[in-house]
């Protein structure tokens, strides 16, 4: 039997107009979703069969949270206009909204790190209840994601002031969907750990 | 990367969406008196619909080849199967999860 393998140009595009390395930025992603999936059954499975648990209105400070998912929101705004621009030609521009990308995810960590603060100084922590156990778990995989963005935004946005991604800007594209993963899986947490 | 030249599209119209869901989800957090499953199902529906809104047009799912949307929908799909199984283990099963 005769074997043909593929040419590299066949490599290159395994599905048609689909790069290989949006495709496995997608498959990162897929497995993201089931990683976050396996954390929030699990704070659900052990908040339905806790005996007790804080009124989430008076343990957190839901209005402050509530300010944090708008500027998360907003970033996802700036980083989408940001990808725009550089496929518009745009470069220049496209650059102000990489910066505000960063500048935004900065200040949503601040924040974080100011209500982890809060709640440290009343006495919640991991060790202390399963919300704390759970909240920290949660917010902290979360956290570490959005200090990962920031940190790939900011080399993305430093070959951009290079010109890297003024011809082609796959590069800022891949970073992109990460950011708005990273904000879609707020919208949910942000639902079941501060609202419900 | 997505087609160059593409026709304007609606991001600033999908972030106001966005923003006007999260003030309603707080509100109706804020407002309570509605029976656990209707608010617990609502605000499902509202932190779904936002979710969507950012996947459609900011991953741009609308707009890909549609392998992508299979790709990160799949495991959307395991965890809503995931949810409904918790959901009739809490419900029908009595908590088997809970022991």
């Amino acid at each position: 039997m005769t074997v043909t393998y593929p040419n590299a140009a066949e490599n290159e595009q395994p599905f048609a107009g689909v790069q290989v390395q949006k495709f496995l930025m997608w498959l990162f992603l897929a497995s993201e979703v089931m990683f976050f999936t396996g954390l929030i059954v699990a704070y659900v499975v052990i908040r339905f069969n806790s005996a007790s648990w804080p009124i989430v209105a008076e343990a957190l400070n839901v209005p402050l949270v509530a300010a944090n998912t708008f500027i998360l929101i907003v970033s996802s705004v700036t980083m989408v206009l940001a990808l725009d621009n550089f496929e518009q030609a745009q470069a220049q521009r496209g650059r102000l909204y990489l910066i505000a990308t960063i500048v935004l995810g900065i200040v949503f960590l601040s924040i974080q790190a100011i209500e982890w603060a809060e709640l440290i100084e009343h006495g919640t922590l991991p060790s202390t209840s399963l919300f704390g156990a759970t909240f920290f778990t949660l917010t902290g995989f979360h956290g570490a994601h959005v200090t990962g963005g920031v940190l790939w935004i900011l080399g993305v946005t430093i070959a951009a002031f290079r010109g890297s991604y003024d011809d082609n800007p796959l590069g800022i594209e891949l970073v992109g969907l990460y950011w708005h993963f990273v904000d879609l899986v707020w919208i949910i947490l942000f639902t079941i750990v501060y609202l419900i | 990367m997505s087609e160059n030249h593409h026709a304007k599209r609606p991001y600033i119209k999908v972030f106001v969406a966005l923003a006007v869901l999260t003030a309603v989800e707080v509100g109706v957090a804020r407002l309570g008196g509605l029976p656990k499953p209707v608010f617990i199902s609502l605000l499902a529906i509202l932190a779904i619909a936002k979710a969507l809104l950012v996947a459609l047009f900011y991953m741009h799912l609308r707009y890909d080849n549609t392998i992508l949307a299979i790709i990160g929908g799949f495991p959307f799909f395991l965890a809503v199967v995931m949810a409904l199984i918790i959901l009739a283990d809490r419900t029908l099963v009595g908590g088997l999860i809970g022991g």
